[in-house]
Parts: C-alpha cells; sequence; structure tokens
C-alpha cells in the first residue's frame, strides 16, 4: 500500500520534528531517501533547493511534492496530511492543559534536549551533500560555489532564491560540457 | 465574509514567508494580530509557545488552530489549504519541468551546481541548532555530549534517529525537577 507508506514517512518526521518544518528536513531525508528509496541524495537536494527558493512552509511543500511524485494528488494530500494532521491535532485537544504548562521547565526541557540531535542530522545531511557534490564535480567547483553562496547569503544577506538561480545560470552554462 | 478573510490571510502567509514555517511567524502576527484583530498579541504569543513545545511544523500548526478559532473546521480547513497549496503546485510545475529536460547536458549541470549552495544552507542550519543549543541552559558540555552520542548511535550502531529522539523526549519528561538544589551536577548550568 503506497498510501500507507507515505503516510509514514511523513508522520514520524511530522511527529519528532521539534523546533518547526526545517527541523524535520533530515528525517524526511531519513525517511524518503535511506528507507524507502524514492529519491536519491541528489534528487533530495533538488527538491530541497526548489523548496528553499520558493516562498511557504518547507515540510508541507516537501511532503505535498513526494507524495505527488509517488502516487498523484491523491499521494500528495495523503503526504500533506500526515505531515500537518498529528500535530494540529495534538495542538487542539491539548491546548487547555498546555496553557497551563507552557512555563513548565519539563516542556521547555523537552525542545532543548533534542536539539543537538536535530544538529547531528543536519550534519549528517551536510556531509552527504557535500559529498556528493565533490564526486559529481570535483573539489574546486563545490568549494569555490560553497564558498561563494556562503559569503552571499550570510555576509551580505542575498535571498537564497537569487543565489539559487545564480548556481543554475553557473551551472548550465560551466558545468554542462 | 469571514471564511475569505481566513483564505487571504494564509494566502499571503503562504506567499511571502520566505525559509520555512518559523520565518514566517511574524507574518501570521502581522495578519492575525494588526490586520484582521482576531487576538491580541498576549493569546498570539501563549499560541507561539504551545506549538513549539509541541512537535511537528509549526505554520500549519498555527494556522489550523487560529483558522478553528475563527471559523470552526471549516475555518481550519481553508487556513491550511490556503497556506500550503500554493506552494505546492508550484513546486510540482517547476520540478517536473526541470525533469522534462533531465537529459540534457546543461539541466546536469545546472542540477549539480545546486549541490554545494545546499550543503551550504544545511551547514548554517547546523551551526544554529549546535549555537542554540549550548547557550540554552544545556550548556557546551552536555550540547557537546549528547552531539557524539547520537553521532556514535545513528551513524555506528544504525539506530534510528526517532529512537534517540524519543527517548530523550521521555528522559526531559521524567526528570525531577532540580529547584532543590540538592541535585547536584546540573547545577551550575541553570539560573
Amino acid at each position: 500500500m503506497i498510501y500507507l507508506k507515505i503516510f509514514w514517512a511523513f508522520f514520524v518526521p511530522g511527529i519528532l520534528g521539534y523546533g518547526g518544518g526545517p527541523a524535520s528536513i533530515p528525517l524526511i531525508e531519513n525517511e524518503v531517501v535511506d528507507r524507502y528509496g524514492w529519491l536519491t541524495v541528489h534528487e533530495f537536494s533538488e527538491v530541497m533547493a526548489l523548496g528553499n527558493s520558493l516562498p511557504g512552509p518547507i515540510a508541507t511543500k516537501m511532503a505535498g511534492y513526494i507524495g505527488y511524485e509517488q502516487a498523484g494528488v491523491l499521494g500528495a494530500a495523503v503526504g500533506v496530511f500526515a505531515t500537518a494532521a498529528p500535530s494540529l491535532i495534538l495542538m487542539l485537544a491539548s491546548l487547555g492543559l498546555l496553557m497551563k504548562f507552557k512555563e513548565s521547565p519539563k516542556v521547555k526541557r523537552m525542545t532543548i534536549s533534542v536539539r543537538p540531535v536535530i544538529a547531528v542530522l543536519l550534519g549528517i545531511m551536510t556531509y552527504d551533500f557535500f559529498f556528493s557534490s565533490y564526486e559529481s564535480v570535483g573539489m574546486w567547483q563545490t568549494l569555490f560555489i560553497g564558498a561563494v553562496s556562503f559569503f552571499l547569503m550570510e555576509k551580505w544577506k542575498v535571498h537564497p532564491a537569487y543565489v539559487i538561480a545564480g548556481a543554475l545560470v553557473y551551472g548550465g552554462v560551466f558545468l554542462g560540457g | 465574509m469571514k471564511q475569505v478573510d481566513i483564505f487571504v490571510a494564509f494566502f499571503r502567509v503562504g506567499m511571502l514567508g520566505y525559509g520555512g514555517g518559523p520565518s514566517s511567524i511574524p507574518l501570521v502576527y502581522k495578519e492575525v494580530v494588526d490586520k484582521y484583530k482576531w487576538m491580541d498579541s498576549d493569546e498570539f504569543g501563549d499560541i507561539v509557545a504551545i506549538g513549539n513545545a509541541l512537535p511537528g511544523p509549526i505554520a500549519t500548526k498555527l494556522a489550523g488552530y487560529i483558522g478553528y478559532r475563527v471559523g470552526g473546521i471549516v475555518g481550519m480547513l481553508n487556513a491550511l489549504v490556503a497556506s500550503t497549496v500554493p506552494t505546492i503546485i508550484m513546486m510540482i510545475f517547476l520540478l517536473n519541468a526541470l525533469n522534462a529536460y533531465k537529459d540534457e547536458s546543461w539541466v546536469k549541470g545546472m542540477a549539480a551546481a545546486v549541490m554545494p549552495v545546499v550543503a551550504v544552507m544545511l551547514a548554517v542550519l547546523t551551526w544554529d541548532y549546535v549555537k542554540k543549543s549550548w547557550e540554552s541552559t544545556l550548556g557546551w558540555g552536555w550540547t557537546l555530549l549528547f552531539v557524539v552520542a547520537s553521532l556514535i548511535l545513528m551513524e555506528f550502531a544504525n539506530i534510528h534517529p526517532a529512537i534517540i529522539i524519543f527517548a530523550l523526549l521521555l528522559g526531559a519528561l521524567l526528570k525531577k525537577d532540580s529547584r532543590s538544589g540538592d541535585q547536584g551536577k546540573k547545577e551550575k548550568h541553570s539560573t
């Protein structure tokens, strides 16, 4: 049952991703690349690049697109539902209770203690992406593109959408041969 | 028309929020508190705090809950659709257009050039999380310990990240609050 798989692949990141959509990206990668093999690391990077240069929440964009590619419109709907519904239902059901405990050290500690694990997951993905880039265009191109985009985005605060667009043009012209 | 307002408010949030859900929180504030006055800023702050305490994407939690408050179940579905569907459609169209020319060498070049950019984005996000982690009550010592331990467990022992996260959540929930001061070692990190 493909729909069940799609549901599961996005339910797990949705329910474990503390700190909003971006925190669940490595968990999504873990399911769709490592576990179900729907995308390669390369394809995942394209989805993420485009996802980051378009507006809107990132987790549902990925769920919608990947669900659609696997099983059409219904697949997209299942992916988005699995991403958004469990945490929303939890929120509606427990709001009264949580209002009382929102300042509780336990609740704060839950978010805090998960952060290092998310950092590790993101770190592993970073390594995967650099390595896969090294394999396809070599070390110098990887370092060059990486360094330029770092300075553009972090130092001069250029919007990621423009940096991605610039990289696409550069790649089309210089790396196409 | 309330439902139209809900749709317009969350459509704008979805189309203008770059960088994922968390960066769109101020946009939601602008619509919900400043423009439509569905709630005051204290209440909005409470909802964000609770949303952050629960897992899952923050954008859909906010849209769904506020939509529900303002317009019932229909309002909830309305807000969810408005904030997610337009960008998903854009995504599907653009990626399929790209895939149609997949085998052209210039498209391969484009895809290759995007990899290092995404890697840099991830590196920055990683650093963000590390920094936030040691600036919190965990401190750098515990952060380092957690980082090394989870790296070993995931990469070398092949344990699914879900299990580690679940164990940590359980630990955080069950640990006694050490406000009396007789609980020794973690005391120096707290206020």
